[in-house]
């Protein structure tokens, strides 16, 4: 099936087959890309991650078909991305890149607006869906969409980037590095107020970043590429970091990558010791990171503390020794944001 | 030998009609050599930007044609185009092209990549990209071209009056009175050809202001 144009369809599936790109041919081929294959469901933040020149951003560009496969096949809902009109495929697929490229004669309601300009939307319904989106990533359309791109800041030209990604409502979301540019603060920032989008907007988005870190907190899925543009390992942040695959993902990961882990599992991913209501000990929602309860015990200097249950009531004992075990059998699961 | 003032004030009076001709006849003749001028660049800097190689080429011709002296190219040309419009035109029209080329180049060159890279994923058409992108943003560079060239042709026109009477706008009343060591004639051909290339540059950094408001916001950024 087919996506509509006019986005009925709020996502799509991504599938990578054996994709492979080369340049050059003969001897001096060389590959860029080589035989990459993973699928993401539709909703879900894929984030190819590795170090540069590992062949990420060739990778997200060969879904828009800003570079084309040498061999195998990209397949968005199912339907080979080659076999599609090429400015019509694009212009359903978000594309935000690092440096944002606004277009710098146009003001930020222009911008927002191109690809349902480029789609022949009406000027009311254009307009209308240029503040609705500089709303919804938090700049006020009254004073913004007159601006022009050199009269803002890096996180509100982010923020723009975004908004025009998001403008014909597209079923995937293309993000090339769109945080890096800016300063951790307002990249934290940033990439917070996005997770919070996501949960609403639910797009399927393939997400490229050299920063593990941010893969981590993105990433529903994460693949993780190597030198060669080989890919190393797919699966759930949590499964990467408790199963790096090889010696490469255990080092590009991180020597503490058990305490990487704290910030993806929460409390209701424990199995516990069922616990009555201990006056005096800590408690924690089920929500809470284990990275906080770790930390809040070891400040306490307590045995342990109380895990709440969504109705507020003890639902079991948590101690450090019950948090080093979860971490060890790589039993919890992914923390969705 | 003559005790006349530097400027006779009641000569300038009885010719300002012979005059205000002679400017509109400058202005033909510069607008245009400009006018095909920047039509002839606008094609070779084209060629350049798709073919590279060719740049140096075209920039080594350009440059070798501007080093000939005027005065010998308009002089030579008599004896092929005789004393037509032809004449007069081809020099200047000639001159403008090492003024122009580079500054078209530079101005698409001058396009960031990011924004390119922007374009071709949101989708635009490669015409639509041309036209809405690409141009847009090449304008500061191509009107600097164009300041350059109308300057230069402004003050260039006057040579053309070694072609006679019906040639050279005001560089006829330099001629003239270079000829009949009258004064008054030579600071008027001289100093309203000045006046216009002035004028004219002013004209096109006004357009430039128009056409690129978004350039302007810069001074005012947070």
């Amino acid at each position: 099936m087919t996506v509509r144009e006019t986005g009925h369809a709020r996502a799509a599936s991504l599938e990578f087959h054996g994709v492979t790109k080369r340049y050059g041919r003969g001897e001096s081929a060389h590959g860029a890309v080589n035989d990459l294959s993973f699928a993401v469901p539709a909703g879900a933040i894929c984030v190819l991650v590795g170090p540069s020149g590992c062949g990420k951003t060739t990778s997200l560009k060969m879904v828009n078909r800003l570079i084309e496969p040498t061999e195998g096949q990209i397949l968005l809902d199912g339907v080979n991305v080659m076999t599609e009109n090429v400015t019509a495929l694009r212009r359903r697929i978000g594309y935000v890149i690092q440096q944002v490229g606004l277009l710098p004669h146009l003001t930020v309601g222009r911008n927002v607006a191109i690809v349902p300009s480029l789609m022949g939307w009406s000027k009311q319904r254009q307009s209308a869906r240029t503040d609705e989106l500089l709303s919804l990533v938090g700049l006020d359309p009254e004073r913004y969409r007159g601006r022009y791109p050199v009269q803002l800041s890096g996180g509100e030209r982010q923020r723009v980037g975004v908004a025009r990604a998001l403008a014909a409502d597209p079923p995937l979301m293309l993000m090339d590095e769109p945080f890096a540019a800016v300063d951790p603060i307002v990249r934290e920032r940033l990439q917070d107020e996005f997770l919070r989008l996501q949960h609403e907007l639910a797009k399927t988005i393939l997400f490229v970043t050299h920063d593990i870190d941010e893969a981590i907190k993105m990433g529903d899925l994460i693949a993780v590429m190597e030198a060669g543009g080989r890919l190393a390992q797919f699966g759930s942040p949590d499964s990467v970091l408790a199963h790096p695959a090889s010696d490469f993902v255990a080092q590009f990961v991180g020597e503490d990558r058990g305490l990487k882990r704290l910030s993806l599992v929460t409390i209701a991913d424990l199995s516990l010791e069922p616990s009555a209501a201990r006056p005096g000990l800590p408690t924690f929602g089920p929500g809470t990171k284990l990275r906080d309860a770790l930390s809040v015990l070891l400040a306490a200097d307590t045995s342990g503390g109380v895990a709440l249950d969504d109705a507020g009531k003890p639902r079991g004992f948590v101690t450090v020794d019950a948090i080093a075990s979860a971490l060890a059998e790589g039993r919890g699961t992914v923390a969705n944001p | 030998m003559n005790h006349e003032p530097l400027v006779r004030w009641d000569w300038l009076f009885a010719h300002l009609g012979p005059i205000a001709d002679r400017v509109g006849q400058h202005l033909y003749l510069a607008a245009i050599a400009v006018g095909v001028g920047f039509a002839i660049s606008f094609a070779l800097a084209a060629i350049s930007i798709r073919r590279r190689k060719l740049y140096p080429a075209v920039t080594v011709l350009a440059t070798a044609e501007y080093t000939i002296p005027s005065f010998a190219l308009f002089a030579a040309l008599v004896t092929i185009t005789g004393l037509s419009i032809l004449t007069a035109e081809i020099p200047l029209v000639l001159y403008t092209i090492i003024l122009f080329v580079p500054n078209i180049v530079a101005g698409f060159d001058s396009v960031p990549w990011d924004v390119l890279d922007a374009a071709d994923g949101m989708g635009f058409t490669r015409g639509q990209r041309w036209w809405r992108v690409e141009l847009p943003l090449a304008v500061p560079l191509v009107v600097a071209g164009l300041r350059l060239a109308s300057v230069s042709t402004i003050g260039l026109v006057t040579v053309s009056a070694i072609l006679g009477q019906g040639f050279g706008g005001l560089g006829y009343y330099i001629l003239d009175g270079y000829q009949r060591h009258f004064t008054t004639e030579i600071l008027v051909g001289g100093l309203l050809s000045i006046a216009l290339a002035v004028v004219a540059d002013m004209a096109f950094v006004l357009l430039q202001r128009l056409l690129t408001p978004w350039a302007a916001r810069r001074a005012e950024v947070r």
